[in-house]
C-alpha cells in the first residue's frame, strides 16, 4: 500500500530523513515511533503530500506522489484521512458540520451528506452529540470526530499523528479500540505515528522504528519487542531495577509459546541452581503474550545456564556486561 | 443655568446644526468602513496566502504589499486628506465636504483593516489549516470556510476597534472641510467659543462610541 524507497528531505540544512525504506501492507496497522525529532511526523506527511519530499521514492496505492500536478495532489488526499494530536476541529462549527467539510468542499449533495454524517458519526459512537460544539466535548470524544470527518472521502488509508498523545491512558485505549475496529470492518490501512508504546503493543501489526531519519528497526511488533533491537532499547530508555554487583545479571526473553511455560522454574530444577529473580513483565500485544525476566545467576553456574537456555532457544542477554 | 430660555437656545442649535451633522458623521463613516472593508479584506487575503507561512509563499509579492500598507499606515490622517487632495479632486470633483472626506478615510482604513484581519486570520492554528489540506481542500476553500470561519469573531472586534479609531479620523477630517460633527465642534464650538455647541458634540460622540462598542460586543457573543 506504502513503499518508500530511499526518502531524504532537509529543512534548510538540517536533514530530517536520511534514506527511509518503508513497506506498510494494505490493510494492516502500522506503527511509526521514534523520538522526538526523529522525523516520524514528516514521514507521515510525506505520505498525503503535506510535506515534499528530496530524494527517493514514495508510491501510495501505485501513486508516485511526487508526480501529482496540483489538481491532482488534491484528490489524490481524498482517499487518505489524516487525524492530529490536537483534534484540529473548527471551534465555531457543529459536530454536524464539522464532518460536513470535506463533503461540501467536495459538492456533494445535501442529501448524501446528512446521509454520511449520520453514518459515521453512528460509527464511532457519537450519533447523539450531532448538533454540539466541540468545546462541550471531551479529548476522546472530539478526536472520535475527527476520526468521523477522515473518513468522510472513504480513505483507504487513515493516518494518525500522535492521535492519543493528548489524552490519558484510558480514553487513549478507546481510541485505539476504534481505530482497530475501523481497520477491521472497513479494510482500512492505518499508519500510527506514535511515541507511547502502550499504543504500538496493544494496536500495531507491524513497525518501524526511526532514528535520526532511518528506519534502525521493523518488523511485526511482537517479534521486534522479543529481539530488542538497540533502537528500542533508545526509545523506551533502561529499566529502572537496580542491579547486584555480583554474579551475572542477565535478562530472558519469552516468546508467546514460552510465556505460557514454566520454564524458568523448571530450568532451576533441571540444573538444580539457585538463582534471584530480579523483576519480570508479562506484557500484551493485540492477541499475543510476550515475557521478559530479569534473574541473577551466581559466576560458577553461568555457563550452564548459559548452554540451557540456549538449547531450547529462549532470547537472553546479559545485562551490565558490556560486550559479553 | 438650564432654565427653559436655556433650552429652547440649546434646541435651535442641536436641530439647525448639531443634528445634521451627526447623519453627516454617520454616512462618511458608513461609507469608508464599508468600502475599507471590502478592499481590506481582498487585501488581508492576499497577505495571508503570500505571506511567508501562507498558503503560497510568495515573497516578493508579499514584501510589496507590506511595504504598501506601511506607507499608507504612516500617515496621519489629516495630513493624508491634504496631501491627497489633487487627487481626491480629480476623482470626486471637490476636495471638500462629506464625499470628498470618504476617499482618504476609506484610503487610510484599508491597510488598517487588512492588518487587523490579518492578524485574525493568521491566529488560525497551523493543524486545522493542515487537517483542512488533508481533506483536499482548494486554498480558496481554506481562506473562506476554515480561516475566515474560524476567524470571524476576532475579526468582529477588530472592525469594533476600527469603528472606533475612525470615528476620531472623520471627526478631525471635519477640521479640513470634511464636514461633520467634527467641524461643528471646531468651527460652531470651538472657534465661536460656544461651550454648548463644543460640549453637546463631545458628548454625541462620546454616545456614538458606546452605541459602537455595545454592537460590536454583542455581534461578538452572538457569532462566537
Amino acid at each position: 500500500m506504502i513503499i518508500a524507497r530511499g526518502l531524504t528531505k532537509s529543512y534548510g540544512g538540517a536533514q530530517v530523513l536520511r534514506g527511509v525504506d518503508l513497506h506498510v501492507r494494505k490493510g494492516g496497522i502500522y506503527g511509526l515511533a521514534g523520538r522526538s525529532g526523529a522525523g516520524k511526523s514528516t514521514l507521515l506527511r510525506c505520505v498525503n503530500g503535506l510535506e515534499s519530499y528530496d530524494e527517493g521514492k514514495l508510491l501510495v496505492d501505485g501513486t508516485d506522489v511526487r508526480s501529482l500536478a496540483p489538481r491532482d495532489m488534491r484528490e489524490f488526499r481524498k482517499g487518505i484521512g489524516m487525524i492530529f494530536q490536537q483534534f484540529s476541529l473548527l471551534n465555531r462549527l457543529t459536530v454536524y458540520e464539522n464532518v460536513a467539510l470535506p463533503l461540501r468542499c467536495w459538492k456533494y449533495d445535501a442529501r448524501t451528506i446528512d446521509r454520511k454524517v449520520k453514518e459515521l458519526l453512528e460509527i464511532v459512537g457519537l450519533p447523539d452529540k450531532i448538533r454540539q460544539r466541540p468545546r462541550e466535548l471531551s479529548g476522546g470524544q472530539k478526536q472520535r470526530v475527527a476520526i468521523a470527518r477522515a473518513l468522510t472521502m472513504d480513505a483507504r488509508v487513515l493516518l494518525c499523528d500522535e492521535a492519543t498523545s493528548a489524552l490519558d491512558p484510558k480514553t487513549a485505549k478507546t481510541i485505539i479500540a476504534l481505530l482497530s475496529e475501523i481497520n477491521r470492518q472497513l479494510g482500512v490501512t492505518i499508519v500510527i505515528v506514535t511515541h507511547q508504546m502502550s499504543v504500538l503493543r496493544s494496536a500495531c501489526e507491524e513497525l518501524a522504528i526511526l532514528e535520526q531519519g532511518k528506519v534502525a528497526a521493523a518488523g511485526a511488533v511482537d517479534e521486534v519487542f522479543l529481539r530488542q533491537p538497540k533502537a528500542l532499547k533508545n526509545l523506551v530508555g533502561e529499566g529502572n531495577i537496580t542491579l547486584p554487583g555480583e554474579g551475572v545479571n542477565m535478562s530472558v526473553h519469552l516468546s508467546h509459546e514460552e510465556a505460557m511455560k514454566p520454564i524458568i522454574t523448571r530450568m532451576a530444577r533441571d540444573l538444580e541452581i539457585d538463582f534471584t529473580i530480579l523483576g519480570g513483565e508479562m506484557e500484551s500485544y493485540r492477541d499475543r503474550v510476550l515475557g521478559s525476566l530479569v534473574i541473577n545467576v551466581s559466576g560458577k553456574d553461568y555457563d550452564r545456564v548459559v548452554k540451557y537456555l540456549d538449547s531450547r532457544h529462549v532470547r537472553w542477554e546479559a545485562l551490565g556486561l558490556d560486550g559479553r | 443655568m438650564f432654565s427653559h430660555a436655556y433650552w429652547a437656545y440649546w434646541w435651535k442649535y442641536f436641530d439647525g446644526i448639531i443634528a445634521p451633522s451627526i447623519w453627516a458623521t454617520l454616512r462618511m463613516l458608513a461609507a469608508s468602513m464599508a468600502l475599507s472593508f471590502l478592499f481590506g479584506f481582498a487585501l488581508a487575503v492576499l497577505l495571508v496566502a503570500y505571506g511567508p507561512d501562507g498558503l503560497r509563499p510568495n515573497r516578493r509579492l508579499y514584501k510589496f504589499m507590506d511595504f504598501i500598507v506601511n506607507t499608507v499606515r504612516s500617515f496621519p490622517i489629516i495630513i493624508l486628506i491634504v496631501a491627497i487632495s489633487p487627487v481626491t479632486r480629480a476623482v470626486v470633483g471637490t476636495s471638500i465636504g462629506e464625499a470628498a472626506a470618504v476617499l482618504p478615510l476609506t484610503l487610510a482604513a484599508t491597510p488598517f483593516l487588512a492588518r487587523i484581519i490579518e492578524n485574525g486570520l493568521k491566529e488560525v492554528d497551523r493543524q486545522l489549516i493542515e487537517a483542512a489540506r488533508s481533506f483536499g481542500a482548494s486554498d480558496w476553500q481554506i481562506i473562506m470556510r476554515v480561516m475566515v470561519k474560524e476567524a470571524a469573531p476576532s475579526i468582529v472586534s477588530g472592525m469594533t476597534l476600527a469603528t472606533i479609531t475612525f470615528l476620531s479620523a472623520t471627526t478631525m477630517a471635519g477640521a479640513v472641510g470634511a464636514g461633520g460633527i467634527g467641524a461643528v465642534a471646531l468651527n460652531y464650538g470651538y472657534q465661536s467659543f460656544n461651550n454648548t455647541v463644543l460640549y453637546t458634540s463631545v458628548f454625541i460622540l462620546l454616545l456614538m462610541v458606546q452605541v459602537i462598542q455595545g454592537v460590536g460586543d454583542w455581534l461578538y457573543k452572538k457569532i462566537f
